[in-house]
């Protein structure tokens, strides 16, 4: 039994929505009532079934229409896709790690035939059947990094490993919390993180590149980042801000439960075998505020979060607008109980 | 989280004598699936049980990239080490089952060059010999300068000589056949990255000279890992463990620790990658400091340690382990 692809729009008419099934199984990132940066970081394994951690790279009810928005972003904008000359190889290793890992969480809608560099792949879902060779980009219709992201959730961000440090060398970003890939191309890791409030007194980048560039093969590590969103949009980019940007003084009472998103990122990291780079999924995750206050606790602890929120982090997550808004929203579904630890629903 | 290595399951395939030192030894999965891709330049961890004793060595992979049905490592006995390469040409026949890490890569290609220069000393040709396999496969453009003491000795210069042809140079010691560095350095196109594995003496020459030459420091690559040298036996409390050890005069102190039963994050085992750095609570004594990793002021300091490969000569040593 395969999943059920929804038919859904992440613009205009803003059609997306979660089935029951997957609103219990969203990331909520909030540990305990109040949010602070820290190194996060754990390693990549498998999780309980039914969770989005079931496989490695995960693939959901969204997929379909994900990448119909994607193609939408591309046909306006081709560089949200972008690779360094020397990036190729890492692209052919990008390629391999996500056909194996689809195929193997969902052998009904992705099957993977190897017959040494002579590769077929099937996805069923987009209705693909491609038959290529692995290091020969002249038999795909794109390059291998554009090839498999225009068929895998979430954007992509390959990392060259020199000099000590990662380098933004190649990418596909279509589904990013207000940052550009164009603007970032090349940069270094300090580089790419400079606008971070907070984080680098707390010495937190210094830390996270060590940790990085040691990351060893076989040994992928993730961590959960999160802002919020209005409207169920995935392309928040710098580039398109006139567009979402002034959704944000569109809040009132009347409308947070339909327009106001929490927006995750399950961000993994893999070192990749070839090129010895690292590739850096950021998966986005919507859930809007009428679904996520359907598990009790998730609305009662987010109303503490976002309430107690220090005041540079809203800012740089954008929410300074609606956030008192939101957080009288919130405090209508707080009757003040403790909540239970972990993530999870009750 | 311990940075340590997935481990593989391994069975030697094959052992071949490649000259009067080195010796080569091929491995393949026990289960008789792939092995994990690598990149040119990786190494492996091989465990070496000897009896009560663990010895873990790290290897350059020497095989191509492309070819995963099996590993080659070539390890070059040292008849006065610590006895890990004696150990794997004396006890290590075909069908011994062996336990190495994941590859590992520490001395990396740097995919944007025009041009990849590689200069190998001895056995240092070992990650060459993938890259160039990766290269080649690629297109890539590369060329190498490989010195050994006599053409006998020069493992793998005939392999090299007839799968590259004139991109390979050959330098013999004993016909006083010398690399004529400066002139090389200096006539090489824009974009050149300059790569060099071999005796310490080599790649400190290298990198003086490359220095003197005007290279950017980020275009000169080398793998320099220390083997750990054995030294008088010395005592080390491990504060964090609440345990007293002795590190054997054979005896790495990361192996000592190790055998205590506490376990360090460790990548390299050749005082390169930073792992297993160490910090010192008190001590009353010297280091002997064998690692490429801290600085000369951490040196200095004596508050820190490189376990994999330096060692303590003295009256007490308290470690934060």
């Amino acid at each position: 039994m395969g999943i059920t692809f929804r038919k859904e729009t992440f613009r205009d008419d803003f059609t997306f929505r979660n089935s029951p099934e997957h609103i219990r199984r969203f990331p909520f990132p909030f540990h305990e009532d109040s949010y602070m940066y820290a190194v996060n970081i754990e390693p990549h394994v498998v999780g309980p079934k039914g969770s989005v951690l079931e496989n490695l790279i995960d693939v959901d009810e969204h997929y379909v229409a994900e990448m119909q928005d994607r193609a939408l972003v591309l046909a306006e904008d081709p560089l949200r896709c972008q690779s360094l000359p020397h990036m190729t190889l890492a692209g052919w290793d990008l390629l391999e790690l996500l056909m194996e890992q689809q195929a193997l969480g969902y052998p009904e809608h992705f099957t993977l035939t190897r017959d040494g560099d002579r590769w077929r792949w099937i996805n069923r879902p987009l209705g693909i059947d491609d038959t290529f060779t692995f290091g020969d980009t002249s038999t795909l219709p794109y390059g291998p990094m554009e090839y498999i992201t225009r068929q895998s959730q979430g954007d992509f961000c390959i990392l060259d490993q020199r000099d000590g440090n990662l380098w933004m060398d190649a990418g596909m970003v279509t589904t990013q919390a207000d940052w550009s890939l164009d603007f970032d191309i090349g940069m270094n890791f300090f580089e790419w993180h400079a606008p971070v409030p907070l984080a680098h007194e707390k010495g937190i980048f210094v830390r996270a590149l060590k940790f990085l560039t040691n990351i060893q093969q076989g040994k992928p590590a993730r961590r959960l980042n999160w802002t919020m969103t209005i409207n169920p949009r995935l392309d928040t980019s710098p580039e398109n801000y006139h567009k979402w940007g002034p959704d944000r003084t569109t809040v009132t009472p009347e409308n947070v439960g339909d327009k106001v998103h929490l927006r995750v990122e399950l961000q993994s990291f893999w070192r990749l075998p070839r090129s010895n780079g690292i590739v850096f999924p950021i998966r986005c995750y919507l859930i809007k505020m009428d679904e996520l206050v359907t598990q009790p606790k998730w609305a009662r602890r987010l109303h503490r979060v976002i309430r107690d929120l220090p005041e540079e982090l809203a800012n740089y997550k954008g929410l300074t607008r609606y956030r008192s808004t939101l957080v009288e929203w919130l405090s209508k579904l707080d009757d003040g109980s403790p909540t239970s630890p972990g993530f999870g629903p009750d | 989280m311990s940075a340590g290595t997935t481990k593989l399951d391994v069975v030697v395939s094959d052992v071949v004598p490649v000259n009067d030192l080195v010796t080569r030894f091929h491995f393949r999965r026990r289960d008789g699936e792939l092995l994990p891709t690598f990149s040119g330049g990786a190494h492996v961890v091989v465990e070496m049980r000897d009896g009560e004793r663990t010895r873990l060595n790290p290897y350059s992979l020497m095989g191509s990239p492309l070819d995963t049905r099996e590993y080659t490592i070539s390890v070059r006995r040292d008849d006065v080490g610590r006895g890990g390469s004696l150990f794997m040409h004396r006890s290590v026949k075909p069908g011994l089952e062996m336990v190495i890490s994941y590859p590992v890569n520490l001395f990396s290609l740097d995919l944007r060059a025009k041009k990849h220069l590689m200069l190998a000393g001895g056995i240092g040709i070992t990650p060459f010999m993938a890259q160039t396999a990766q290269l080649a496969g690629e297109g890539g453009n590369f060329e190498l300068h490989y010195t050994c003491r006599t053409a006998s000795l020069g493992t793998y210069a005939d392999v090299l000589r007839e799968r590259y042809g004139r991109r390979v140079r050959l330098y013999h010691d004993d016909r006083e056949e010398r690399i004529e560095l400066d002139r090389m350095l200096s006539s090489q196109p824009l974009g050149t990255h300059l790569y060099v594995c071999g005796p310490a003496g080599m790649i400190n020459w290298v990198r003086d000279r490359a220095a003197a030459l005007g290279w950017p420091p980020e275009t000169v690559h080398y793998e320099h890992f220390a083997a750990p040298q054995p030294g008088l036996p010395f005592d080390v409390t491990l504060a964090v463990s609440g345990k007293t050890i002795r590190v054997g005069e054979q005896q790495s102190l990361l192996e000592a620790i190790e055998a205590a039963g506490v376990d360090p994050p460790y990548l390299c085992r050749g005082g390169v990658c930073g792992q297993c750095e160490t910090n010192v609570i008190s001590c009353d004594g010297k280091f002997i400091h064998n690692d490429h990793w801290l600085s000369e002021e951490d040196h200095r300091s004596g508050r820190k340690i490189m376990p994999c490969v330096s060692r303590f000569e003295g009256r007490s040593l308290v470690l934060e382990r």
